[in-house]
């Protein structure tokens, strides 16, 4: 069986899969905490079409909203890309620097 | 307008596998402090109410760190006071990077913990950052310095405390600081 937190994996994937929503992670790391009308404007996509996405980056922890006062806004949530860096990428990278350094040792002992 | 002040806000979740006492525990309890992210045991005064002081010691990774950037290191390296604390669900206090002078200057910020359980036994923690005033300090716990070798900020601290409390264990502890 897999284990219950690759569910969360799958989903910051999938979030991460769309361009559009990369461009709505970008812009909210330009400026965080925005408006969805905010948000909305240098798209060319309905409101409707926006919030869609921004739900999928919800679902996947990647943004994070807060109300303030009337408003809603959207911020990024940089986590669940720590944490798939932390428990993958370093685990390939650091494989393959250690390969390189068996590979150093191993040609040093010879020579 | 007022989301222009809210731009200074940085906001990070993580769901954890683990009890929200559990997750209030590695915040406030020395312990627990030490064995994740930047380390350094916090010592609060023993009644967590309004005013109650805070300070986090500097770890000997940190004073390590800082020794190798050719800078002596003092032993406190955040302070603040409780401004509300509703064990295990909620805590907000102020925190001022003290070890660093340049961001001790830039005073006293704010820190709310917002601790609710979810689905499942897993605990949903937020940490919401507002740093007026705190350029610096800002772009630190954003991960900014990382490269620097002075941490990876508040993702880095959070996805580790997930580890700790999931696995028994924190990732490499010195991971993140300046080995040279």
């Amino acid at each position: 069986m897999l284990p219950a937190m690759s569910h969360d994996d799958d989903r910051v994937f999938k979030a991460l899969a769309d361009p559009t929503r990369r461009f709505l992670l970008d812009r909210l790391y330009e400026r965080d905490g925005r408006t969805l009308t905010e948000l909305e404007s240098g798209l060319e996509m309905t409101r409707f079409g926006v919030m869609k996405h921004l739900r999928v980056l919800e679902d996947a922890n990647l943004v994070v909203t807060k109300r303030q006062g009337r408003e809603k806004l959207h911020f990024l949530n940089p986590v669940p890309i720590r944490l798939v860096h932390d428990r993958w990428i370093d685990k390939y990278t650091e494989r393959q620097v250690k390969a390189l350094v068996d590979l150093k040792d191993e040609l040093e002992e010879e020579a | 307008m007022s989301t222009d002040t809210m731009v200074t806000t940085q906001v990070y979740r993580v769901y954890i596998k683990a009890t929200p006492q559990a997750i209030w525990d590695a915040i406030t309890k020395p312990e627990w402090t030490d064995r994740y992210g930047y380390g350094g045991t916090a010592e609060w005064e023993p009644e967590l109410k309004p005013g109650a002081k805070y300070r986090g010691l500097t770890s000997d990774a940190m004073k390590a760190a800082g020794a190798q950037m050719g800078r002596t290191v003092p032993d406190v390296a955040v302070d603040g006071e409780v401004i509300e604390a509703d064990p295990p669900n909620r805590l907000v206090h102020t925190w001022r990077m003290a070890m660093d002078e340049e961001m001790a200057a830039e005073g006293y910020t704010r820190l709310t913990y917002e601790i609710a359980e979810s689905k499942g036994g897993v605990t949903k923690l937020t940490v919401t950052h507002e740093l007026e005033g705190a350029p610096k300090l800002a772009v630190l716990l954003s991960g900014g310095l990382e490269e620097m070798g002075a941490g990876g900020g508040w993702s880095w601290v959070l996805s580790d405390l997930k580890s700790l409390l999931e696995t028994g264990s924190a990732m490499d502890p010195d991971d993140g600081l300046n080995q040279g």
